[in-house]
């Protein structure tokens, strides 16, 4: 091999930056997120494990079938009816979004973009607050 | 000697066959179906062919030209921003002159009682509508019952429907609209920077059986909401005892806001 003296030592220090994080983390456990569930009702919208993998599909799917296909009603699969609005429905629940969806979403690392719009209607005194009228114009 | 003609199409049609019969291609034939639930209208929604609405200018202008009861009426209930500078400004309804809101017409002799006077203006929800043409995403599209509807979240913001509206009824969010709302209405999401947005004709009022909020707003009964392709409704009746005018119609897009004058 010609300038082994320069590629082997190169390959090490590579090595070295590249499995740090593994050795830097290894033995030490994040804890997992928990959650904090709503305490008033038991039941959510579809059963607690498929809600745990697959919210994001349902969420997804409710959004095209309102927004698109005029239906707002879900039926779910214990013959419950819904309201398919994540703001109105998901939230009234589940109505801290910092204790529920962000603990999970921060500790993998993900962003919905639902919150660019939607936000939690019990945060709203928070906000602004002046109805509209001839006279705040 | 390689492979036969008639071998290698027996081949691949079994191979066909057996790839379409695995669950993998079963998902990509019918993608996002999420398992046991069901969706359906809401029994209160108003069932019509073909929403429209009808203003009696009339009765506007006889309650002041100064009133904007609908226009507040909507700003509280869709979290609408308010800009002071008018290169951001967000309009769902508003208010303009007839002279321009009906350039078209060319006619300098118009009565006095509408010549210099403003007109209630919206989105018209046309038959022919060329924002939803030319939308690259479909994030704007036509329901069966007659409204114009953008999916916010498909919008990419490339705007190409403000510049197919012949109406200016789009606008485009330049900023974060949230610190510029006066009023949160906390059951109507906001927008995001980087959408563009309209009228929706409240389709999330009509779905679950209200009116539109403007025509529950106002205090005079001046705007008129119904069903085009019902003969009886109130709209119809109406229109075929008034005469009235509607914007561009030379353009060919079929609006749905009728005047009546």
């Amino acid at each position: 091999m010609y300038d082994a003296d320069k590629i082997i030592p190169g390959l090490i220090v590579f090595l070295i930056i590249v499995l740090f994080p593994y050795y830097y983390t290894m033995g030490r456990m994040v804890p997992a997120p928990k959650p904090i569930k709503p305490t008033k009702y038991k039941k959510c919208v579809e059963p607690l494990s498929y809600m745990r993998a697959a919210h994001m599909d349902i969420l997804d799917a409710w959004r095209d079938e309102v927004v698109r296909h005029e239906k707002r009603v879900y039926v779910s699969s214990t013959g419950k009816e819904w309201d398919m609005s994540l703001q109105n429905e998901c939230l009234r629940c589940h109505d801290n979004k910092a204790k529920f969806c962000d603990r999970c979403h921060n500790y993998l690392g993900v962003k919905p973009y639902c919150w660019d719009c939607h936000f939690e209607p019990n945060k709203i005194k928070e906000l602004p607050h002046k109805m509209m009228t001839k006279e705040t114009m | 000697m390689g492979v036969s003609r008639r071998e290698f199409l027996k081949l691949a049609g079994l191979t066909a066959a057996l790839g379409l019969g695995t669950g993998t291609a079963f998902e990509l034939l019918a993608p996002g179906q999420v398992e046991a639930g069901e969706y359906l209208r809401s029994e209160n929604a108003l069932r019509g062919k073909r929403w429209a609405m009808a203003f009696d200018v009339k009765k506007c202008l006889a309650n002041g030209e100064d009133c904007r009861i609908c226009i507040d009426a909507c700003i509280n209930e869709h979290n609408i921003p308010q800009y002071d500078n008018p290169l951001h400004e967000i309009k769902w309804i508003w208010k303009d002159l007839y002279k321009y809101a009906f350039e078209d017409t060319e006619n300098p002799y118009v009565s006095d009682d509408y010549k210099d006077k403003p007109f209630i203006l919206l989105c018209n929800h046309c038959d022919e509508p060329p924002c939803v043409r030319v939308c690259p995403t479909q994030a704007t599209f036509r329901r069966p019952d007659g409204i114009v509807m953008q999916d916010m979240h498909r919008c990419i913001g490339c705007r190409f429907c403000m510049a197919a509206c012949p109406y200016g009824s789009r606008n485009f969010n330049w900023l974060d609209p949230r610190p510029h709302i006066v009023h949160y209405n906390p059951k109507y999401p906001t927008r995001r920077r980087g959408v563009v947005e309209k009228c929706i004709f409240c389709n999330e009022r009509i779905d679950v059986g209200k009116k539109p909020v403007c025509v529950d707003a106002c205090p005079v009964g001046a705007i008129i909401f119904g069903d085009l392709h019902d003969p009886n409704s109130e709209l119809r009746q109406v229109l075929r005892k008034r005469f009235s005018i509607r914007r561009k119609l030379e353009l060919g897009t079929k609006p749905s806001m009728f005047y009546l004058i």
